[in-house]
């Protein structure tokens, strides 16, 4: 029993991270219809982020403001920043590829997830750094589940994650952004017609989805320590594969597809053998998608002639 | 002229041919046919093959890698070009066929050939043993890629190529190697004579290549390759037109995946070894980046693709090369973007009057600014001493800002529209040569990814439908 319930605490905030990202894969396929192969380095860059505010600020060890500041602090400024990178990587790459064939813009992703990557490795060397977070945001046994501390830090990513997702539902269905958001993703022409700024509605969405990637690569770095210019592309797949088990464009989609996926990898690696986790995870979007393409949530795309 | 209507414009599209050489070039290329043009092929192969390689190991194994990166750009052209099926699984069948042909020819399964009671098999066996296994894998995924359209079949292409590089990794250990991957592979073998060398895996490839070619034109000009455009073009029309739409799909799947195989054995056998990581997704998108930059749709583009992007790989890898191929493509750039030409003639002037001032402003203020020497190789580096800036000592950090930097003036100037485009491009490009001399040059390898990754996007804005690749109209 021990074990069951550590295993799915690390389940549920993996799987909140991986939600995360799978949000913003899920919210730019539907306004583009795009597969953005350098959303799971836009988490990378910032992981980046968060990693040289604390260097910022002193060093893990040697914290010169308060722990909740410098936490909301990270948070703030990775949004704000991968966001904008975001926007401008849609701005410089993706928009001058509207009308081409797909296979343009999926190229063109591959090529922006190479540069960011390797620009990172460039500018950073390609070695592993680490958030060092028990140091200033100490292991405490507050609470308890069946005689299993839970940490702040799984505290802290379960909470932003749960804000952030209702936020972001809030945001879709009750404001006058969302409706245009969804608009531009039924019908991009129709909503151009009736007077919906397409570009500006791409590029926030652009906007939302890569901040909140942004934040997630903050809070894996507090979760799990380790961040390197190569963790993107792995928790890339893994967050798309949300996206797609949960049913790719749907946001709730995204959120459980997320959850279900970081239960399975915990689970499949305590429980058979943490070398197939992978090989687990990928089992189960084939046969997910063999069973209902469109994914759990997703809507079957309606065939025009 | 009369007004014409949307579908006479399309009609004539074909008719209307850009004027100048252009035109005329490719009014050339219209005359030549097809099958001197494989020969034209086949004698510079033959060109690089006796006379260029000249012993060099370095050269044998750049051919080697073009005309292996050209194989794989044809099969994937078979299933992307043609049948327009997004398959981002292949490189799972050019993995199959290289561990199909190493598990035959190394110790995987014991040391004894086939006479003693073992399973190592000679090439002569081993490879159609690999390519037809491969071939039915390729038929077991075309079936299932049957029931998915469009994107959802290049997301579960795109997990069957990384679960086989997990199961590659972590399955049976004992037999497939690990992470260890097997080595020690025999070369192919006929008889006695056992090819040796990398120039003699060359000549093997190029004839492949070539047989290659042919077969697929004649493929392309088929009814097969009719019905498969048929089918990338809309496959609801198509299936009206009596074209078994399925029964298409999974042949356009299977033949690319016993291109991929034969390719894979053929890589197995040179490299004498196989790892898991030689069938990553880096390697996966350097096939696809061989397509699209060539064009997809076009045997002769995915061949050009896979010279270009080879060569640009092994040119990124010596400072030298590496410098010629930075300043080529600034100054190809430069050309057909500023026009006309009393404005490229002032950009030039003005980028090389900034830089020669900017140089000795700052000279004047600190020596060590400017003491140290570029990065280049050869006269360049003479010929840049005295106009990009590069300090002395530490330039990491100076480089890491210019070059972050240069990629923020290059959105910039991309935004910018008209004279202002014109102003921006003279400081920008100056910072680019200054961070190219200073911090691009120090790391070839991680500047080749970032260049790979550059040549893509520039060339997919600028044509999206690759070098050799026709543009289709669509209409809507």
């Amino acid at each position: 029993m021990h074990i069951f319930i550590q295993t799915l605490v690390t389940g549920i905030v993996t799987g909140c991270l991986y939600a995360l990202i799978a949000l913003g894969y899920s919210m730019v396929y539907g306004v583009l219809k795009l597969l953005n192969f350098a959303h799971g380095d836009l988490y990378m860059v910032g992981a980046f982020i968060g990693y040289f505010a604390i260097q910022w600020f002193g060093g893990a060890a040697a914290l010169i403001i308060p722990v909740p500041l410098l936490v909301i602090f990270m948070m703030l400024v990775a949004g704000l920043g991968v966001g904008a990178l975001g926007v401008a990587i849609e701005r410089f790459a993706y928009r001058p590829l509207r009308n081409a064939p797909r296979i343009a813009p999926l190229i063109t992703a591959l090529g922006v997830s190479f540069i960011l990557e390797d620009s990172v490795l460039l500018l950073f060397g390609g070695f592993t750094r680490n958030y060092n977070a028990p140091a200033f945001l100490p292991f405490t046994e507050s609470i308890h589940i069946d005689g299993v501390p839970i940490d702040s830090v799984q505290i802290i990513v379960v909470c932003v994650s749960l804000a952030m997702m209702v936020g972001l539902r809030e945001l879709v269905n009750r404001t006058l952004f969302g409706k245009s958001m969804r608009a531009v993703a039924s019908d991009r022409e129709a909503a151009e017609m009736l007077g919906i700024n397409v570009d500006r509605t791409i590029a926030m969405t652009f906007f939302i989805g890569s901040a909140m990637a942004g934040v997630a690569g903050v809070m894996s770095g507090l979760a799990f320590g380790q961040i390197s210019n190569i963790i993107g592309f792995l928790a890339g797949l893994k967050a798309f594969t949300a996206a797609v088990v949960g049913g790719i464009g749907s946001i709730p989609g995204a959120m459980i597809g997320g959850l279900f996926i970081g239960l399975c990898e915990s689970f499949s690696s305590s429980y058979v053998s943490s070398q197939y986790s992978d090989l687990i995870v990928f089992g189960i979007l084939i046969a997910t998608m063999l069973v209902r393409p469109q994914g759990v949530f997703g809507q079957p795309p309606l065939q025009k002639v | 002229m009369a007004p014409i209507g949307v579908d006479e414009w399309v009609a004539r599209s074909g008719d209307r041919r850009d004027s100048g050489w252009r035109g005329g070039l490719s009014r050339i290329d219209a005359r030549v046919g097809w099958w001197p043009r494989l020969l034209v092929v086949g004698l510079l192969a033959f060109v690089y093959g006796e006379f260029v390689v000249g012993g060099n190991v370095n050269y044998a194994q750049t051919g080697f890698n073009v005309v292996l990166y050209a194989l794989l750009a044809l099969g994937l052209n078979i299933v992307v070009g043609w049948a327009g099926l997004l398959d981002l699984g292949y490189i799972a069948f050019f993995g199959a066929g290289a561990y199909g042909y190493a598990l035959f020819s190394s110790h995987a399964f014991g040391n004894l050939p086939l006479a003693s009671g073992g399973v190592q098999l000679p090439a002569v066996a081993s490879i159609p043993i690999a390519v037809a296994g491969v071939a039915i894998l390729g038929l077991l995924i075309g079936l299932v890629a049957l029931r998915l359209s469009g994107d959802y079949l290049a997301i579960v292409t795109l997990f069957v190529g990384q679960a086989f590089a997990e199961a590659v990794n972590n399955v049976a250990p004992g037999t497939l190697g690990g992470a260890n991957g097997l080595f020690g592979l025999q070369g192919f073998k006929v008889g006695s004579a056992e090819i040796g060398s990398t120039l003699g895996y060359y000549w093997f490839a190029v004839i492949a290549l070539l047989i290659l070619m042919a077969l697929l034109h004649l493929l392309d000009t088929s009814r097969t390759g009719r019905a498969w455009r048929a089918v990338r073009d809309d496959s609801l029309a198509a299936s009206a037109m009596t074209i078994p739409v399925n029964k298409v799909k999974v042949m356009a799947f299977t033949f690319g995946a016993i291109v991929a195989a034969l390719a894979g054995t053929i890589f197995a056998a040179q490299q004498s070894s196989v790892f898991a990581t030689n069938f990553n997704a880096q390697t996966l998108i350097l096939i696809y980046a061989c397509l699209v930059l060539g064009g997809a749709g076009s045997i002769a583009g995915a061949v050009l693709g896979g010279v270009v992007v080879t060569v640009a790989q092994q040119l990124l890898s010596s400072p030298i090369d590496s410098a010629y191929l930075f300043y080529g493509i600034l100054v190809i750039v430069l050309i057909a973007r500023v026009r006309p030409w009393r404005h490229l003639g002032a950009v030039v002037a003005a980028i090389v009057g900034l830089g020669f001032a900017a140089h000795a402003i700052v000279g004047a203020i600190s020596h060590s600014a400017v003491a140290g020497s570029p990065g280049s190789a050869g006269w360049f580096a003479g010929a840049l001493r005295h106009f990009a800036i590069v300090p002395r000592g530490e330039p990491l950090t100076y480089g890491n800002i210019l070059y972050v930097a240069a990629i923020i003036m290059v959105i910039a100037v991309v935004q910018l529209k008209g004279i202002r485009r014109l102003i921006a491009v003279v400081p920008t490009v100056y910072v680019g040569i200054c961070c190219w001399e200073a911090r691009l040059t120090l790391d070839p390898g991680i500047t080749a990814q970032i260049m790979i990754g550059a040549i893509l996007i520039v060339t997919m804005a600028a044509r999206p439908e690759g070098l050799l690749g026709s543009r289709r109209v669509e209409v809507i």
